[in-house]
């Protein structure tokens, strides 16, 4: 009862702003909502026990991704407040694009075999978390690191070209 | 267990939304107690005593966006250092080392944009 | 477990932690800041209300209270309402998990979250957005200039903080406040085996902790906006920096969470590295006061000790410095220990 209780507020929390993400025309109050939002889902991940995942929510989406966010935002056009056009030519397409996704999803959700029994939380998130990492997953781990420095050379290349 | 983990965060949730009455409770007490007086000039922008010049909103340097973009890099190698940092001591050597290749790969990227010139503020 | 009670409990700690901030930060903090600033330059300072200038904050609290609300007319007024609420509240949320010391057979700290020490750099990381969003919304030059250089200051002293609290992290293997501090129990008289002195692991762990105490205070006074860090709100070329346009208590509130942001980085420093409440004879709670108090003496006394840094210099310092140095730091740490 509790749980359902605090879902559907945090689902609220979290779709509410979404909706302003999407129609609001001032790109920094757009931004601005994206927090928010971000916080709604750190509550959901706390309400599955995934504690360490709800930190790095909140410290990578709703810290470091939307400075990120709002700096590009602000130092373009987008920060001078003025409403932009929220509409273009394809927007028929977009709308296609966006139902068949719906239609997808609902179709798998509905076809997936849900497991409702919940298995035991082991006592510490971060404990677990990082002996899998070193364990099981060492690949992973790896690769990881390696895609995250592929993903800064690129990030580099491109923001100096458009320099 | 589960119990109190979403104890804490019911606490952290309250801890927000008490924080935000708390401190909006000044400025209504503020709104009751100030004057208020409404001059023309009193709602100027503060630009060292001269009339403000056009709008503050306007592109500019585009420098602080280059070192945001490597923040969050780091931010997220930093991340996946804290699960490590906790574990490390109970699997020994072999954790150890794949520590070092991590920080080792992620280090060659802080090579790459110190040499490029990212880190440079012009 | 009655959650109804739970949540009364947490909504009178809330009033209780945010008073105490409010207090002891804001009032007792700007009042020492102003004192210590006069001892160190040879003045008095405020010395007229109260015995020797005591109650001086409180009667400023007194006065911003009832200053007009002045919202510049280009501003973004929702944002420029909504900034300075947000910093207050990440730096009441960091303050959570903050320990206090044993008392009335329990410690006191609010929440002893699992991942205590990410929550407190997630809310470190809240309080960016704020400033960022201040500054930008009062539609001002100066204002906007300040925001983002406080922004990007923030965000790159983040990482250091982050990298030098991995070392204590490494040596209790756990991100718990609390789990930390226990960790650093024991030694002669219950002095506690401080982490600054190596904890349990002798020399090996002295050197690593040394290195990451100096780390997070410098960077902890980054993060803090405070000199010789304090470019964002540069008098002599900014105005006021970020918050150039917001007057009285929206002012105040900008002025609450930093002050409570830097105390909260001074106890998270006593926490991590000088052992938290564990010393001799007085009781816990005392000795983190003590500990607390003189982490943010050195905060102010730095303070009138070193010039401001150009910008250039302090972002050449976080990228080129501490960056670097936190990454060998940690993998010196994982060899002296493994």
């Amino acid at each position: 009862m509790g749980e359902l209780a605090a879902f559907i507020i945090l689902a609220i929390v979290t779709l509410l702003p979404a909706v302003v993400v999407v129609t609001n025309r001032n790109l920094v109050r757009a931004a601005m909502s994206l927090i928010p939002s971000f916080l709604g889902v750190t509550g959901l991940f706390v309400l599955l026990g995934a504690e360490f995942v709800a930190g790095i929510q909140i410290l990578i989406y709703a810290g470091a991704i939307a400075v990120l966010i709002l700096f590009v935002i602000m130092l373009t056009e987008g920060g001078t407040g003025l409403a932009v056009r929220q509409v273009n030519e394809q927007r028929q397409w977009g709308a296609l694009t966006a139902g068949i996704l719906t239609a997808g999803l609902v179709v798998i959700l509905l076809g997936t075999p849900w497991q409702i029994t919940a298995g035991t939380l082991p006592r510490s998130n971060v404990e677990a978390v990082g002996i899998a990492l070193l364990t099981d997953f060492v690949l992973a781990f790896e690769i990881s690191s390696l895609v995250l420095l592929v993903s800064l050379v690129g990030a580099l290349v491109i923001a100096r070209r458009e320099q | 267990m589960p119990e109190r983990v979403l104890l804490d965060w019911l606490y952290v949730a309250v801890f927000a939304v008490v924080g935000v009455v708390m401190a909006t409770l000044p400025l209504g007490i503020v709104w009751l107690l100030a004057p208020r007086v409404e001059l023309p000039q009193k709602r100027m922008t503060y630009e060292s005593g001269v009339v403000p010049f056009g709008q503050a909103w306007a592109q500019f340097n585009i420098r602080y966006y280059l070192f945001a973009l490597i923040f969050v890099l780091f931010e997220v190698e930093v991340i996946y250092l804290f699960p490590w940092a906790v574990v490390f001591r109970q699997l020994g050597k072999f954790a150890f080392i794949e520590a070092v290749l991590f920080i080792v790969i992620l280090g060659m990227g802080l090579i790459y944009a110190w040499r490029k010139g990212a880190l440079e503020w012009v | 477990m009655n959650w109804f009670v739970e949540i009364l409990k947490a909504i009178l700690l809330t009033v209780v932690l945010f008073t105490f901030l409010a207090v002891v930060a804001a009032m007792l903090g700007v009042l020492a800041e102003r004192k210590i600033s006069g001892w160190i330059q040879s003045r008095l300072g405020p010395k007229h209300v109260g015995p020797q200038g005591l109650l001086q904050t409180v009667a400023d609290t007194v006065k911003l209270l009832q200053k007009e609300h002045i919202t510049p007319l280009n501003a973004d007024a929702l944002t420029f309402n909504i900034a300075p609420v947000m910093v207050v509240v990440a730096a009441l949320l960091a303050w959570m998990i903050i320990p206090f010391g044993p008392a009335f057979g329990r410690v006191l700290v609010v929440r002893d979250i699992n991942i205590g020490l990410l929550f407190f750099i997630a809310m470190a990381s809240l309080i960016v957005i704020g400033i960022l969003l201040g500054g930008w919304s009062s539609n001002n030059k100066y204002a906007l200039l300040g925001g983002f250089r406080a922004a990007s200051q923030m965000i790159s002293y983040e990482i250091p903080l982050a990298l030098a609290m991995m070392v204590p992290i490494m040596m209790a293997g756990t991100l718990s406040t609390v789990g930390i501090v226990e960790a650093q129990a024991g030694g002669t008289l219950d002095m506690g085996n401080w982490f600054i002195f190596g904890g349990r692991f002798q020399w090996r762990g002295v050197i690593p902790s040394v290195i990451a105490f100096a780390m997070f205070l410098t960077a902890a006074t980054a993060e803090t906006n405070r000199v010789p860090f304090d470019l964002p709100e540069a008098e002599s070329e900014l105005v006021a920096g970020f918050f150039t346009e917001y007057t009285g208590m929206r002012f105040a509130l900008f002025q609450l969470g930093e002050y409570a942001e830097a105390f909260a980085m001074a106890a998270l420093a006593s926490v991590l590295f000088l052992g938290g409440w564990h010393g001799p004879v007085l009781p816990g709670v005392a000795w983190f006061f003590i500990k607390m108090f003189a982490l943010v003496f050195f905060l102010m006394w730095v303070r009138w000790t070193y010039p401001r840094l150009r910008f250039d210099q302090l972002l050449n310092l976080s990228w080129k410095g501490l960056v670097p140095l936190g990454f060998l730091l940690v993998l010196l740490t994982g060899w002296l220990l493994v």
